[in-house]
């Protein structure tokens, strides 16, 4: 049970990496990585979107905000590993891409996908937060009291 | 009499020619693409986005492109847009709290764990035009500093520890969905913000200056002020765990209301949210504000016959899309209706000059 | 969720959609008809039919109730894989699915509201059987007479009496679908 459990994370963790990567990325990293393994569809790419909730005061009940464009699908390698791709947008390349990444990440591919795509997407999505952070952290206010008046 | 009347399809054509013709205005000049609207009209975007009611940050390029920068028009090509997409599912509740912040300002406090973070704002800026944009010179490059960003927490909360503000009830209930269900009142505060976030900014902003101004007194602090990018997460059945889907910008305002009390609460502040998708910081205060003058009922304030205060009047003339629909409509051929008008007016003066012409015989 | 759960989907979605509701449409639009649907194969005890059915009008907006022997697992993962809908209750379903006896009582389902009669439940009926004989129909669709192998011809005549209110009936067999809407008058 645990065991399933950290395998959920790491699962959980990739998934989350690829539905957020720059429109072309992962397909190049993979492409770079191996030649694509033969799959068949159990649901082929489509387009549709996920209503976004928000907390009423940030922390109370949930409330419809509005949606997002999101593209997924699920295929089967030879082997019978099952892969599904959720991204952001409307790209249904990267959904096919990312799906092929989750399916092969279950196999023994799994250490060069790591190596070769997941940690090079990790690091670029890493240094553009960094970079924006840097950025936000410059216009931080530093108050300074010019003068106290007498009691 | 009924006059059924066909035509118009040839002028019809060549308007849509024309209007395409102009969209693309003088050939000399280089097209946009959506590419540059996207990245230098990012907040245009955005408006588009919030009540277009879809993030999509391409899709808003290409229906302001389209629209000729009519943002209205360009947020009804969203809506319509929208309409045709598959719905998955719905995500978990954003935790604006785990937001990477580009910006976090308080009115209420000056010393705040996280700090005052200004972020790309026009506050402070002289409002004068800048001719140097004109000029297509480079822009200059922000400064940048290490981060040693944590968790930023909610402003509300520490008030809340001290027990000085009402507390948000979380109560796990699924809420109602305006673009599943119609509109009928009384509309709970779900269905309002949803509303809300949606609404047209500038009936919004008009709104909420009004309650500064007196119509429902609801003097109101920012209590604080944030935008960034937060991650979207969604449960998906066949893993049968959730993972993030995406990340997008949303600006957050959490207002603070001095409250004197009720019969059953104790004198404290209370709240207004406002949360719209992208940086659009002039809607999401105002939302917050009208969120709040909304409230009076469920805070046991007194109705005083402001707008603000009236549901009914607030939501059913939020959305421009509805309103522009309805608006626009009566420019199209009205040419029965106007006859029977037109006839009923001949009649009434044939009336009127009869009796006068009789008066004038007698 | 195991792989019976991922597979049995429309090969070509937008087509065989596309297919399969003009056949419920038609259907529908001709109570007493028999009409075939193709393109689904879901896990036992489901027909194709009803599947196809299931596969084509439901989404994640329509809560979906699973009478007798169609509640379990594999179907349960089935329909939220294919179609994202919530299984739900009889109560509050837009859709229900299995065999006349375990849909009964019919009084479980909403009719709708006199300012909103489409919020009602559609049942899709696996029958054993399906021909267009027995119980005589007329009404909307029907040019003279049409008639149709109803499981229970006096529960479907109460059912049309609460006109503009009740369910709908689409029955299922094999790849074969007919239906019985609410404003069919059954003899």
């Amino acid at each position: 049970m645990n065991d399933l459990s950290s395998q959920n994370t790491d699962r959980k963790k990739w998934m989350s990496l690829l539905a957020k990567a720059p429109e072309g990325r992962i397909a190049a990293l993979l492409d770079t990585a191996t030649a694509r393994p033969g799959f068949d569809w159990l649901r082929a790419p489509e387009v549709g979107s996920v209503m976004v909730r928000g907390r009423m005061g940030g922390t109370g009940d949930a409330f419809n905000m509005g949606e997002m464009t999101v593209t997924r699908c699920a295929l089967k390698l030879g082997c019978g590993t099952v892969g599904h791709g959720y991204v952001q947008g409307r790209r249904k390349a990267c959904a096919e891409a990312a799906a092929l990444i989750d399916a092969l990440m279950q196999t023994q591919a799994a250490p060069r996908i790591q190596a070769e795509v997941l940690d090079p997407l990790t690091e670029e999505t890493e240094a553009r937060q960094t970079s924006r952070a840097d950025k936000a952290a410059a216009t931080k206010v530093d108050f300074f009291t010019m003068s106290r008046g007498e009691d | 009499m009924y006059v059924s009347v066909k035509g118009g399809e040839r002028a019809i054509r060549n308007a849509h020619g024309w209007l395409a013709e102009e969209r693309r205005g003088d050939r000399n000049v280089t097209e946009l693409s959506l590419a540059q609207i996207r990245e230098q009209l990012t907040l245009a975007v955005n408006r588009v986005m919030a009540e277009g009611s879809l993030y999509d940050p391409d899709l808003a390029a290409l229906a302001i492109k389209q629209a000729r920068g009519d943002l209205i028009e360009a947020i009804f090509l969203i809506r319509a847009y929208r309409t045709t997409l598959p719905r998955f599912g719905y995500s978990e509740p954003l935790d604006t709290a785990r937001m990477t912040c580009d910006r976090r300002i308080s009115a209420t406090f000056k010393d705040l764990p996280g700090g005052q973070i200004l972020g790309p704002t026009f506050d402070y800026t002289h409002r004068l035009l800048d001719f140097k944009l004109a000029a297509e010179g480079d822009a200059p490059q922000a400064h940048s500093q290490p981060a040693t960003q944590g968790e930023v927490p909610h402003v509300t909360e520490f008030l809340n520890n001290e027990g000085l503000i009402e507390e948000t009830a979380r109560t796990g209930k699924a809420p109602p969905d305006l673009t599943r269900e119609p509109l009928e009142m009384p509309a709970e505060r779900a269905l309002r913000l949803q509303a809300l976030t949606r609404a047209d900014e500038g009936f919004t902003l008009g709104l909420a200056y009004s309650t500064q101004r007196g119509y429902a007194r609801n003097h109101a602090f920012v209590g604080e002020l944030r935008i960034g990018m937060v991650a979207i997460e969604m449960e998906i059945p066949e893993l049968g765990f959730a993972i993030e889907i995406g990340d997008m910008t949303v600006t957050e305002c959490e207002t603070v209301n001095q409250f004197k009390g009720s019969k059953t609460e104790p004198p404290q502040f209370t709240r207004g949210y406002g949360l719209v998708f992208g940086q659009t910081e002039r809607k999401a205060i105002a939302m917050a504000l009208v969120d709040r003058a909304l409230r009076w009922e469920e805070l046991g304030e007194d109705y005083v016959g402001a707008p603000a205060q009236d549901a009914e009047f607030v939501l059913s003339h939020a959305d421009n899309i509805q309103a522009t629909g309805f608006l626009e409509h009566i420019k199209l051929p009205h040419y029965v209706d106007f006859q029977s008008e037109l006839e009923l007016v001949r009649k009434l003066r044939r009336t009127v000059q009869a009796a006068q012409s009789q008066e004038a015989a007698e | 969720m195991d792989m019976l759960a991922l597979e049995g989907g429309f090969a070509d979605p937008a087509r065989t959609a596309a297919h399969a509701f003009r056949a419920v449409m038609a259907a529908m639009a001709r109570p007493g008809t028999l009409q075939q649907i193709a393109g689904a194969r879901p896990p036992a005890p489901l027909s194709p039919a009803a599947g196809a059915v299931l596969l084509t009008l439901c989404d994640a907006d329509t809560p979906v109730h699973l009478a007798g022997a169609a509640d379990c697992p594999a179907l349960r993962d089935w329909i939220a894989f294919h179609t994202g809908a919530p299984i739900t209750g009889p109560a509050d379903c837009a859709f229900a699915v299995g065999a006349w006896d375990a849909l009964l009582p019919l009084n479980a389902y909403p009719i709708g509201t006199a300012e909103y009669p489409d919020r009602s439940a559609t049942l899709i009926v696996e029958m054993p059987k399906l021909t267009a004989t027995g119980t005589p129909l007329r009404g909307p669709g029907i040019k003279d007479r049409a008639a149709l192998s109803l499981p229970d011809p006096e529960s479907c005549a109460a059912n049309a009496a609460l006109y503009p209110l009740g369910l709908d009936f689409v029955f299922t067999c094999g790849d074969t679908v007919a239906a019985l809407p609410r404003s069919t008058e059954v003899l």
